[in-house]
């Protein structure tokens, strides 16, 4: 009996230190995509906390108040069949706090698949990443060039990413910025982010696609318009053009570190655009084509 | 030498090697041990053949209990890589086949036939049946699931294990980049496997519609033969489609059809699509039955009928609607929009809503009760909070925008381990306990078993709540390392920790089970616990016959009643009891199909010809075979019941 308590406490120091870490990378948001949703896992946190604590001390008052131990010897326990009121309490509390979370989730679904909220003044950036064994590629075609596992992002303008795989299914997560999407070969799908604050951000696939996966990371650098700006500019002037051979030589499964390109490999390698997931809120789930898609002969 | 090439690991180390003369040396000690002991015979006539639900349960809690320890070994690994940042125990290879056979074992090869195990002995003395409503499929659906366990688990040493994680997604787990034969084990096995599953669904459902006692209406059903009702009734309309999705699998990698490729107008998507359609109704058939343990164990111990019966009945009934409504909640983050993930997202969080109200019931059950602490309810106790967290967790992960930062990260793997744990295994382990005097004729020790429990809780705690925090704080699931810099240490470390004291936790069960073996007394009556169903008013253990003459049944709680109200469950005379005849068949049938599979998952047509025909022959021989089991004349009846304990 001793032991249990010795347990429990244990647990409760470690739960205690825990916490008391620095913010969690996906409590920290960045963006507004980020904050939303850190404020509806707070929120779901808290309402949570409340079911966790009625069940506990239920439990509890059971426990002290019906163990054998405190009745007297001949106490025979009723046959109750059940009541109507109380088990129309225990599922009609559970219905409304569903239904409140319900109508927080929808709402959250739709700002989270639309424009940032703030940004829709300016038109959003458009960057496709694209994944293969085991490094990100990123293609501005706005600006005409394309880098390999690093992501330099302006703050102050939305951000569309058109996500896309040349292999297995990966996912394309920046916590900071905002949730994960997956980049499949034969779709694109579209995540809305944006970056309030300048600073440099963890992203990776966290969708697992075989042995290189663990080192399937990115750097995310957020910079002011400005900067971000004269960035394009020093790529365009020192940078070497990607060519049809050089990007399917990346495409070899491998680790690449940082890499510069002008041009976008999309211009003899299109991306498998079909319109899917791209924000608009109806179903889209409609039949694919089945038709060739260039950039898998690749490999 | 070509030919046995194909058999070589193609990612060998010291570990697999000691593994391999490992298993050589267990496969000859069992065949000399059997041999010495003149034990053949005995094996091939009371196990082998065997076609009573008894052993066949027994037989079954073997296998998990055996498999425990495989994906638990499994586990271990995991965790002690990850304990220490650019940790380089294991390599990205070795890793990626152990998490993936670490849930594939958990799941189909240990969980699965912990339910089986304890649906077969339990459900028939239940309802007051001799046996299951067909016995030899009984036999089975048994070796169909042994032997693609056993075909599983030899991927490691002849040929690769599946790397592609447990959920298998195309186009990873294709030709293109899996390689090696491994997840053709995959789809083999689990193939084999799942048809015995399957089969056993059909079995069960018609044993309890057509085979409880008489007055045992539906509404007098003890609540695990509940569980077990709606748990075959989903593995019924869910398992089809994994024998499909398996089968379209299999075609891709062997005969180069495009259901999943990359090229060719092949749909990855649709592989994660159907093998959710099954996944996420295969989490409820594990639930269930745990849930219909609970229900037994809480309301035993605490000397109260249980409360909410027909609120209990229902909310299985929604969960298992509601179970094949959700699918799409395993990846919100594929792209199909605002709209589809809403409605997913509702129908997610709903089913916390007949979920709760069990837990509500078995608050209400203490109610007024008088609570006995023992081993199963133990196990109970702490179900209710720590599956609780995993609960409100699922909430959480179910609200579709948020579920952008959980997916694919620690966060996820601590809930559903956090559901599973509690809610299966813990289940299991108090059934286990629960049901074991009624299976073996002694109790396991309290003492021993409650220490396991208590071990295991705070493992359980320590090993999955740090994950939580990993997750939330970016760590993706499925990582085989990490930096130093990312900030995963600490918890990692706490995990491993955790998981160890897990590991301590099941070494007592074991050891308990030794212990009681050699040391508990044997001389425990019929009811130890003082139970309320009909399976503790026939003897322990439980004689071939189960019941000498048919219980009827007036009331919901047919056992207490005949305690506490005087209720007469035995009428009749003693008759003659008609019994199934021992077969081989499913044995032979299902050790062709191992080699069926083996010829498949190596492209040796030959071998799948042979073996194959042979199945054929096994089915034929039994459409043909006259078979109307035998007859236990009264005077036998009444020999075993005085030795027993009187004839009732």
């Amino acid at each position: 009996m001793k032991l249990k308590w010795v347990l429990l406490s244990v647990m409760i120091t470690i739960s205690a230190v825990l916490t008391g870490c620095e913010p969690l990378m996906v409590l920290d948001p960045k963006g507004p995509q980020a904050a939303r949703q850190a404020s509806d896992i707070m929120m779901s946190i808290g309402i949570m906390s409340f079911i966790v604590i009625v069940v506990f001390s239920l439990l509890a008052f059971m426990l002290i108040k019906y163990r054998a131990s405190k009745q007297s010897e001949d106490y025979e326990p009723p046959y109750i069949e059940g009541n109507i009121w109380v088990e129309a309490i225990c599922v009609g509390i559970p219905i409304l706090i569903v239904a409140f979370l319900s109508v927080v989730s929808v709402r959250s679904n739709y700002i989270v698949e639309a424009t940032p909220e703030g940004y829709e003044h300016k038109e959003p950036l458009v960057i496709y990443a694209s994944s293969s064994n085991w490094k990100w590629h990123f293609s501005y075609p706005e600006q005409g060039i394309e880098t390999v596992n690093y992501l330099y992002i302006p703050t102050d303008r939305a951000l569309e990413f058109k996500l896309y795989s040349h292999g297995p299914i990966t996912s394309f997560w920046i916590p900071q910025l905002g949730g994960q999407k997956y980049a499949m070969a034969d779709m694109v799908t579209t995540l809305h982010l944006a970056a309030d604050e300048a600073g440099e951000y963890m992203g990776r696939n966290a969708n697992f696609s075989g042995k290189g996966f663990a080192e399937n990371i990115f750097e995310v650098t957020a910079m002011p318009e400005q900067e971000f700006e004269d960035w394009v500019e020093e790529v365009k002037d020192t940078a070497s053009p990607i060519t049809e051979a050089k990007f399917n030589e990346l495409l070899e499964p491998g680790h690449l570190g940082r890499m510069t390109f002008t041009g976008t490999h999309l211009e003899f390698s299109p991306a498998p655009e079909h319109n899917h997931g791209a924000g608009n809120s109806s179903q889209d789930n409609e039949h694919h084509d089945e038709e060739e898609h260039s950039d898998h002969s690749g490999h | 030498m070509e030919f046995f090439q194909r058999f070589a690991i193609p990612h060998p180390s010291p570990a697999i090697y000691a593994s391999m003369v490992a298993i050589v040396l267990t496969m000859i000690a069992i065949v000399v041990g059997v041999t010495y002991f003149k034990k053949w015979g005995y094996l091939w006539r009371e196990w082998l053949t065997t076609v009573d639900h008894k052993r066949i349960g027994i037989m079954y809690l073997i296998s998990a209990l055996l498999m425990l320890f495989r994906g638990g070994a499994d586990a271990i690994m995991m965790r002690a890589q990850l304990a220490a940042p650019e940790n380089t125990l294991l390599d990205a290879q070795h890793y990626n086949e152990i998490f993936t056979t670490h849930g594939v074992v958990m799941i189909i090869f240990m969980a699965m036939p912990f339910i089986m195990a304890l649906m077969n002995f339990v459900v028939p003395l239940q309802i007051g049946a001799r046996d299951v409503a067909f016995p030899r499929l009984n036999a089975l659906s048994f070796w169909l699931f042994f032997m693609g366990a056993m075909l599983f688990n030899i991927s490691f040493v002849v040929g690769g294990s599946p790397d592609a994680g447990w959920t298998s997604y195309f186009p990873l787990a294709g030709n293109e980049f899996s390689t090696s034969v491994g997840t053709n084990y995959y789809m083999i096995a689990i193939q084999i496997a799942g048809i015995g599953t399957l089969i056993t669904g059909i079995n069960f459902l018609v044993t309890i519609l057509k085979m409880r006692a008489p007055g045992m209406t539906l509404m007098r059903m003890p609540m695990f033969t509940w569980s077990a009702l709606i748990t075959n009734l989903i593995i019924v309309f869910a398992f089809p489609v994994l024998t499909i999705a398996l089968l379209m699998g299999t075609m891709d990698r062997l005969f180069g059809t495009h259901f999943f490729t990359l090229d060719n107008g092949g749909m990855d998507m649709l592989w994660a699509n159907l093998f959710w359609i099954w996944g996420h109704p295969e989490v409820y058939i594990l639930i269930l039955p745990a849930f219909g343990v609970y229900s037994e164990v809480i309301s035993t111990f605490s000397r109260r009928n249980l409360y909410g019966y027909t609120s209990m009945v229902a909310s299985m009934v929604v969960i298992s609607l509601l179970s094949f409504t959700v699918w799409v909640h395993h990846f919100f983050t594929m792209g199909q929009g605002a709209l589809t993930n809403s409605i997913f997202s509702i129908t997610t969080m709903a089913i916390a809503v007949p979920t709760g109200v069990k837990i509500f019931n078995w608050l209400l059950t203490m109610w007024r009760g008088k609570i006995v602490v023992t081993t199963p309810m133990l196990y109970s106790l702490l179900f209710i909070p720590l599956f609780t967290i995993g609960g409100v967790t699922g909430v959480m992960l179910g609200m579709s925008a948020a579920d952008y930062q959980y997916h694919n990260t620690m966060f996820l793997v601590a809930h559903f381990h956090m559901v599973i744990i509690p809610g299966v295994v813990f289940a299991m382990l108090a059934g286990l306990t629960y049901w074991w005097p009624k299976m073996f004729g002694f109790m396991l020790n309290e003492k021993l078993g409650k220490a396991a429990a208590w071990v295991i809780a705070a493992g359980t705690l320590l090993a999955f709540m740090p994950m939580f925090f990993t997750g939330l704080d970016g760590q993706a699931r499925r990582m085989y390392t990490y930096s130093e810099t990312a900030g995963y240490t600490t918890g990692n470390m706490i995990s491993f920790v955790g998981a160890a004291i897990l590991a301590i936790g099941f070494v007592i069960i074991v050891y308990n089970i030794y212990y009681s073996f050699r040391y508990a007394p044997r001389n425990i009556g019929s009811d130890p616990w003082d139970a309320r169903s009909l399976e503790w008013a026939t003897h322990s253990p439980v004689p071939d016959y189960n019941f000498a003459v048919t219980p009827q049944v007036e009331s919901r709680e047919a056992f207490w009643d005949a305690k506490k109200k005087g209720h007469v469950l035995f009428k009749e005379e003693l008759k003659k009891i008609h019994m199934p005849n021992s077969s081989g068949v499913p044995f032979i049938m299902s050790a062709l199909f191992f080699v069926f599979g083996f010829g498949f998952i190596f492209s040796i047509w030959p071998l799948v010809i042979i073996s194959g025909i042979g199945i054929f022959a096994c089915m034929a021989h039994r459409s043909f075979e006259k078979d109307d089991g035998f007859y236990i004349p009264v005077e036998e009846v009444k020999e075993t019941e005085e030795k027993l304990g009187g004839a009732k």
